[in-house]
């Protein structure tokens, strides 16, 4: 029952992702990080298969960060997605596959617009103003479909965001722990501090 | 010149992804590079073929019973970590041993715990403490606890799958870092936390330890804590007993605090504290 959402707004692109890291019936940890930010202006969520989330996320990391160094320019949010769903789609078809499913935030600084990428384990990937990754797809996707519009400030955008972690803390059967909230934007990634003591019942 | 310098020049990317040599390596390399490599059964999936062989939740007659079953716990607090461990190993219902030292020295800053399988635990720790010797030689200063967990997190992560099974955690101090606590995992987690539980006693464990636990804790209430966790976790757990292996992890190195019989302590709590309140003292 990992939580990871995004939602694009007018120049930024926030994502959410659950701090509770568990196995079996146990939460090991309630303040884990979920994301990893793979150069200045893009950031990659993921939840899955324990053990394969952070090596998968580590090694794109670390792939485009070679590439940064390498040619001293980054590549923008959609060359970014390319490279990472050309790697699920190769480990896919091998002996070992990545169960991995992510969320890829970014801002492409030449068309000055923030890009979304919902890409799963089967290396689908496609380009979106909002997304979520398992059960909050259930919760959050109506609701965004309702409250979300393609222009957006960041305030509407932190509001949908309160709704929708709201909503989950309504219903999901099992505590998530909060979210790790990150903002992609022009001057690059920053987590935001996401307050979420309020308990939340459902009627 | 420039046709000289075309000729000789390659384009950047030629040798970027996987080539057919690369592939051709990665068929040939079964056992991963960072490890030694295994014999693997002659039988066309090793890991499903363990599993029928060592499996008796579906069926009670397998050949092989690893030995499991365990209650490990650690944490971190203001005089650095403590780790606490029971000490039985059982294979099934058979309770193989009951003098099993869970907690491996990996030097003099660094403890390895073990829950799951008792010999992938042991032989793997003891693959770290190698590792962690040899850097320590060729870098000339002693490996980080990230380091340390992070080289046996990759390490399983390339055995995943392939049936290991094993709950660690590393607890060290060093320099850089201050005190160090990291979980790692058979299917590749690698957390770094103030507080972990692992093994079939877990949430008993967890229990006790949540309920008093804080940062500020004294060295003394520390020692107590743990050893009462795991107090806890034998009491309840079937698969947890013998004696509670006590360490206490500070900047100066770790120092052992006993292998204590659980019976004597579990009646002295109860008869002198007033606990275990459903276990009866009186004998007719």
């Amino acid at each position: 029952m990992e939580v990871l959402l995004g939602i694009t707004g007018k120049d930024y692109c926030i994502i959410a992702a659950s701090k509770a890291a568990m196995r079996g019936a146990t939460i090991l940890k309630a303040s884990d990080d979920k994301t990893r930010s793979l150069n200045k202006n893009t950031l990659m969520a993921y939840s899955g298969e324990a053990g394969d989330t952070v090596n998968f996320a580590e090694y794109i990391q670390a792939n485009i960060q070679l590439y940064s160094m390498r040619n001293a320019s980054d590549l923008s949010p959609y060359e970014v997605s390319s490279f990472v769903r050309s790697e699920l789609a190769k480990a896919l078809r091998s002996r070992n596959p990545y169960n991995v499913n992510l969320l890829l935030g970014g801002f492409d600084s030449i068309k000055e617009k923030p890009e979304l990428y919902w890409i799963d384990y089967l290396a689908s990937s496609a380009k979106v103003p909002y997304a979520a990754h398992g059960y909050a797809q259930y919760y959050c996707l109506s609701l965004l479909d309702k409250h979300h519009h393609p222009d957006i400030d960041f305030e509407q955008g932190m509001k949908i965001l309160r709704m929708c972690t709201d909503e989950l803390k309504r219903r999901l059967p099992i505590d998530f722990k909060g979210v790790v909230v990150k903002v992609i934007d022009k001057d690059g990634v920053r987590e935001l501090e996401y307050i979420d003591d309020k308990q939340i019942l459902a009627p | 010149m420039d046709a000289l310098v075309s000729r000789y020049s390659r384009p950047a990317f030629q040798n970027e992804g996987y080539s057919k040599e690369d592939q051709q390596q990665a068929l040939q390399d079964v056992a991963p590079p960072l490890s030694l490599n295994f014999a693997l059964p002659p039988v066309a999936s090793a890991a499903s073929w363990l599993r029928a062989m060592t499996d008796d939740h579906s069926n009670p007659n397998v050949p092989i019973k690893i030995a499991h079953g365990t209650t490990t716990l650690a944490f971190r607090f203001k005089g650095g970590i403590i780790v606490a461990t029971d000490s039985r190993a059982t294979a099934g219902n058979w309770i193989a041993s009951q003098t099993v030292k869970k907690v491996i020295e990996i030097n003099p800053m660094l403890l390895g715990t073990m829950a799951g399988g008792a010999a992938d635990c042991q032989y793997w720790l003891a693959y770290l403490g190698m590792q962690c010797r040899l850097h320590e030689l060729r870098q000339k200063r002693r490996i980080s606890v990230a380091a340390a967990s992070k080289i046996l997190a990759n390490l399983v992560y390339s055995y995943k799958g392939m049936g290991l099974s094993m709950g660690t955690m590393c607890a060290g101090v060093t320099p850089t870092e201050g005190p160090a606590l990291y979980y790692i995992d058979s299917d590749g987690t690698r957390l770094a936390g103030n507080l972990f539980c692992v093994g079939s006693g877990q949430t008993f464990a967890y229990g006790v330890l949540d309920a008093e636990y804080k940062y500020e804790l004294e060295d003394e209430e520390a020692l107590e804590l743990g050893r009462r966790s795991i107090l806890a976790a034998t009491h309840r757990d079937a698969y947890s007993g013998g004696y509670i292996n006590l360490y206490h992890v500070k900047e100066s190195g770790w120092v052992k605090h006993g292998f204590t019989d659980t019976n004597p302590v579990f009646w002295e709590t109860k008869l002198k504290k007033g606990e275990f309140s459903n276990v009866t003292a009186n004998l007719d």
